[in-house]
């Protein structure tokens, strides 16, 4: 679950890293895209082969943080046992207890999120003719949208809020809360990953929505 | 003060369980919480009626035998056993909520008391050090850093009482197990056995059915003795490094 | 003259038939050498049981099934890890010397008996000094986390008036850690197979067969099923009888009924009346309390005790009070000691005080030896008003920080506010089972070890000597004693047809159908509290002649009434408290007479058995050697007289002195 989990975190900041390449212009955006469809890691593999690496190593990631979670729940379920007819909790965060389903929704918002941008079945806000060899201008159309737009915002919370518990949790499985002061700081650096991924992924789309420069204005 | 009681009352292992209204009179502010109970079956045996089951001994705070969650949280409101929380902390009319601890592997055996051997169970399977008796080198053979003696008695501390499971919305009891991991993984005594026991532990309590942690941190909020949190994370790392050795198995 | 023949009859004396000849200091190495041995490969043919998993019996049974025999380990509570060691606050002795501090196994020894005011009996107290050191290597040795200095030792403090510094600790919960330790050595015995552990099961009955300690008969106390348990020998590590007085600092479920039932079947009952009575324990809040609770006795170095002078000012807040219309009685009658004077005259004082109607805190009802029933406050203020301002509130708080909070946690007052109420409570029981130096009892095959026997404390017992008791008795005593009984062992196999065990199931469940067939009016409790407050008003911190022998006739009749009237709700086929509590409660006023009965034979005051009679000008516990220098070994009297078997105590190593504290 933890090592699953980092290896998805570890993906979502260089993901976010690459959608900021939006700022920089069609050109850079769309070489970004193009290279990693391409000659990563050529010749040590094929040409092109290199995303198709990454796409199994994901999905492994993805299937097995989803088994290891159904496990968990399962567990859990059968452990508590009988219900209690009045339950207070006294530490639980909002996003600890949401984890599970928050990652339920999280994994359909990730399956819509491929179909729209990179199977393109769902090509929602943007036209797939004209945006067919530009991946910038496909991201424009579809965050020019207001459904989108808030379809993101939305979603991207619950991604954010998912990787907030997610994040601690997986450093404390691995052993490094030795005390207090760990606790403080893994917990901070879990919010400030949190709000770091919600800001980075929201900014491009934001400014795009908005019309702001270099999208508009 | 006059209290309402909601009990959760349950024949034994197989019936089906209820909440049961009582009204409590006269109680006074400096009444344990049991002492409280105490009152309500005098007055039950009174008339007739079954009294409630409920576990408890020292009532001092230190056996771990008493303990039930109270309006949803274990042990009540103030951090301590079930047996040191009193009337004080409720006001007059309060209606409270009183059920078992919950959780799969510590099955109500009557009313609010519950089978927690699970427990012994784990210390059998490796919480202990292997000293038989007779053979020990002298007391000051081994120096221990204070700093490691403190960390070894403050998971020490563990009075046992399944707290930490009952809170734990996944029932587990890694609190529990960790806190006896890491008592005797700081002291240079639990070294020769630290890897095994922590395998061993661990697979007993899963094998007993308890949940899973999620490092939710509610064990830890309920916990009358404050074990805290990181004693889980210690036990993961021991964990971890452990499946890396072998340990004369 | 005697007031007491009435009551009892004069039998044989009795004495110790094992400790060997020699020095003081050879006679356990020489015990160990000559006791017969039994062969690791046949141990495993033998069956012990033990009954109770306190420091004591969690101890012996983890050694004794180390050693290869096959042991069944019995205790009423859910885990052995609950039982009433656990709470034992001071900390452990331990004759190290790590201090340099003149101390040795002979100090140790001599604190001890005198602390014991010379009631003991010296060969199995020398016995203790000498094991002492190696409790402490084996706690050590299990990872007990005793408290550590900077430079990675042990530390030590002084404790219970002793003047080196011997005591070993783990903060406040010494009990605590001890009893983990013995529990997971216990658990490591269990996992290994060695050990049979079957919790929530209350022995109900010895099995005495050819005159020997067979077996018992136990209640499961999950499903009321009585069953019958056989063995080669048989061990009570059950612990004191202070709940007799229905409050004390003893766990709820403390009960006499195992020791009482092997006393009923043979096994004499040494010095019932000494009891320990602490003086600085939270004093009782209303009609509704359950239990008390200690407060560590070292509040007294700091404190200061006092009540008003005045019974009219008792309801004001202390704070109000003037300084002339207080009343520091301590210091006043004890100008040397002030607050310092043993436990013994600290808590009659206390008595003392709030019998003159100058107690403080809330009033409780009670029935005064004339019959009428009244409120009394039941406490006295000891003060930290002074020290705060001597040492700062920081510096209190680094003293007593724990115990202040634990104050606070139960009264609700803060202390660095107002003064704490304090009022003695007992504590602890020094009588028990009779033992010989084998630990052995008066039936052959039936052990006693820790707080159920009597054998080392006298008639007080030094702060910190309890651990170290029950862990001497279980790690060191029983593994090294039992193979010379069990060298005769295996025994002619028995089972359920054998009359001896015919006649123990019969006699359980003819008493649980009783219980439950009276159906009465008064709950089991109400009996048992109406019984502490009879013990507590006459057999308590002081006795007379005459109240002992009004209590005598107070506990016959409300036991009388008790099997007439006594309200036991529900079947024995089920988890039922209340049954369980009704037998315990039975067996107290049985114990309760023996008690009064053991206290008006003995008209000298020793250690916690204070005769109002026999005091120096002073108010001083008056001994009186040339009569009552022995153990009163009490047989059950089949003919409801118990038979007085003295053991005489005899003084080859420490001169006999009068204790004085001037």
């Amino acid at each position: 679950m933890a090592v699953t989990g980092l290896i998805l975190v570890g993906f979502l900041l260089m993901h976010m890293y690459g959608n900021l390449k939006m700022f920089m212009g069609e050109e850079a955006f769309n070489h970004y895209a193009e290279w990693l469809k391409g000659d990563i890691l050529y010749p040590l593999v094929p040409s092109g082969w290199f995303i198709w690496i990454f796409r199994v190593f994901l999905l492994a990631a993805v299937v097995l943080h989803m088994w290891s979670a159904i496990y968990l729940w399962h567990r859990s379920a059968k452990a508590r046992g009988s219900k209690y007819q009045h339950v207070t909790r006294k530490v639980q965060t909002y996003s600890a207890r949401t984890m599970r389903w928050g990652g339920i929704i999280l994994a359909l918002f990730i399956i819509f999120h491929i179909l729209q941008f990179t199977t393109k079945t769902v090509p929602l806000g943007y036209d797939l003719e004209q945006t067919q060899h530009s991946p910038y201008l496909m991201f424009l159309g579809a965050f020019s949208s207001p459904l989108v737009w808030v379809i993101y915002a939305v979603c991207m919370i619950a991604v954010c809020m998912h990787v907030r518990h997610g994040f601690w949790s997986a450093f404390t499985t691995l052993g490094a809360n030795l005390s207090k002061k760990a606790e403080r700081v893994l917990n901070g650096l879990a919010y400030f990953v949190a709000i770091l991924l919600y800001v980075g992924f929201m900014l491009p789309p934001t400014f795009v929505f908005l019309h702001l420069a270099p999208f508009g204005g | 003060m006059n209290i309402t009681l909601r009990i959760w009352r349950q024949p034994n292992a197989e019936a089906q369980g209820r909440m049961v209204t009582y009204q409590v009179a006269d109680v006074s502010p400096d009444m344990s919480f049991l002492e409280m109970l105490d009152m309500l079956n005098e007055d039950l045996t009174v008339k007739g009626e079954e009294p409630v089951a409920f576990d408890h001994d020292c009532r001092e705070g230190i056996c771990g035998m008493c303990g039930v969650v109270i309006n949803g949280v274990a042990h009540g409101p103030s951090v301590t056993t079930t047996c040191q929380l009193h009337m004080r902390s409720f006001s007059d009319g309060a209606v409270i909520d009183v059920e078992p601890w919950r959780a799969e592997p510590f099955p109500v055996i009557k009313d609010l008391v519950v089978d927690r051997t699970a427990f012994d169970r784990i210390i059998q399977a490796g919480g202990y050090i292997s000293a038989p008796t007779g053979t020990a080198p002298d007391a000051h053979a081994a120096p221990i850093a204070k700093k490691n003696a403190d960390r070894a008695f403050d998971a020490a501390t563990c009075i046992g009482c399944g707290a930490c499971v009952a809170a734990c919305p996944n029932g587990s009891a890694m609190l529990f197990t960790s806190a006896k991991i890491v008592h005797l993984a700081m002291l240079p005594q639990g070294q020769p056995e630290r890897h095994l026991r922590v395998k061993g532990m661990i697979a007993q309590h899963e094998a007993e059915g308890f949940g899973n942690c999620t490092n939710i941190g509610e064990c830890a909020a309920v916990c009358p003795k404050q074990i805290p949190l990181d004693v889980i994370s210690q036990m993961n790392r021991d964990l971890i490094s452990s499946l890396f050795k072998r340990d004369g198995k | 003259m005697n007031d007491a023949v009435d009551y009892y009859i004069e039998g044989d004396p009795v004495a110790d038939t094992k400790a060997p000849a020699g020095p003081i200091d050879k006679k356990w190495s020489e015990r160990q050498f000559t006791a017969r041995l039994v062969n690791p490969s046949n141990r495993r043919k033998m069956t012990v049981i033990i009954v109770g998993t306190g420091l004591a019996g969690g101890a012996g049974a983890a050694s004794l099934g180390e050693a290869g025999y096959n042991v069944l380990n019995f205790c009423y509570q859910d885990s052995p890890r609950r039982a009433h060691s656990i709470a034992a606050q001071g900390g452990i002795n331990a004759a190290k010397n790590y201090r340099n501090d003149n101390d040795s196994v002979y100090r140790l020894f001599y604190d001890t008996v005198k602390g014991g005011d010379y009631r003991a009996r010296e060969t199995n107290v020398h016995r203790l000094a000498e094991v002492s050191a190696n409790i402490i290597d084996q706690c050590v040795a299990q990872g007990v986390p005793f408290a550590r200095e900077y430079g990675g030792l042990l530390d030590n403090r002084s404790f219970g008036g002793v003047q080196v510094q011997r005591t070993f600790y783990a903060r406040g919960q010494t009990g605590q850690q001890l009893l983990i330790g013995a529990y997971q050595a216990l658990e490591r015995q269990v996992a290994a197979g060695t050990v049979k552990m079957h919790t929530r099961h209350e022995m109900l009955e010895l099995i005495v067969a050819d005159g020997r300690a067979r077996g018992i008969v136990t209640r499961n106390m999950v499903n009321g099923k009585i069953e019958t348990w056989y063995a080669d020998a048989v061990v009570l590590a059950t612990g004191g009888y202070g709940n007799l007085f229905f409050l004390s600092t003893n766990a709820m479920g403390c009960n006499v009924t195992a020791n009482w039932r092997a006393h009923r079947k043979g096994a004499y009952f040494a010095n019932p009346c000494y009891t320990q009575i602490h003086p600085t324990c939270i004093p009782v809040h209303g009609d509704t309390q359950s239990k008390l609770t200690l407060m560590s006795e070292s509040l007294r170095n700091d404190g200061r005790i006092w009540v008003p002078k005045k019974a009219e000012d008792c309801d004001k807040d202390p704070r109000q009070i003037a300084e002339e219309d207080r009343d520091y009685y301590l210091e006043r009658i004890y100008p040397a000691f002030g607050n310092l004077v043993p436990r013994d005259i600290a808590s009659r004082q206390a008595k003392n005080m709030c019998d003159e109607g100058r107690g403080v805190g809330p009033a409780v009802t009670e029935v005064g030896q004339d019959g009428v029933e009244r409120q009394v406050r039941r406490g006295v203020y000891l003060d930290f008003a002074d020290a705060i301002s001597r040492l700062g509130k920081d510096g209190v708080a680094a003293r007593y920080g724990n115990l202040f909070d634990m104050y606070l946690q139960i009264t609700g007052e803060d202390p660095y506010e107002l003064p704490m109420r304090i009022y003695p409570a007992v504590h602890y029981t020094m009588g028990g089972l009779w033992v010989d130096y084998d630990l052995q009892s008066s039936i052959p095959g039936l052990y006693v070890a820790g707080e159920a026997n009597f054998s080392d404390h006298g008639a007080n017992r030094l702060g910190a000597s309890a651990l170290m008791q029950g862990l001497a008795d279980g790690y060191f005593v029983l593994p090294n004693t039992v193979n010379d009984y069990l060298a005769d062992a295996p025994f002619e196999k028995i089972d359920d047809s054998h009359p001896a065990a015919q006649e123990a199931l019969a006699s359980v469940k003819g008493r649980i159908d009783k219980l439950l067939s009276i159906k009465g009016t008064r709950t089991v409790d109400s009996y048992h509290k109406e019984l502490g407050q009879i013990m507590w008003e006459y057999c308590g911190m002081e006795r007379t002649a005459e109240g002992l022998k009004k209590a005598i006739g107070l506990i016959r009749d409300l036991k009388a009434e008790y099997w007439e009237n006594v309200l036991v709700t529900g079947v024995n086929e089920d988890f039922n408290q209340s049954l369980e509590r009704a037998g315990r409660v039975a067996d107290f006023f049985e114990l309760g007479e023996l008690m009064c009965i053991d206290a008006l034979h003995r008209r000298e005051s020793c250690g916690g058995h204070f005769r109002a009679e026999s005091q120096t000008e002073d108010g001083e516990a008056l001994r009186h050697d040339d009569e009552f220098l022995y153990v009163a070994a009490w047989e059950f009297g089949s003919g409801g007289k118990p038979v007085l078997h003295k053991e005489s105590l005899i003084y080859e190593s420490i001169e006999l002195k009068q204790r004085s504290y001037k």
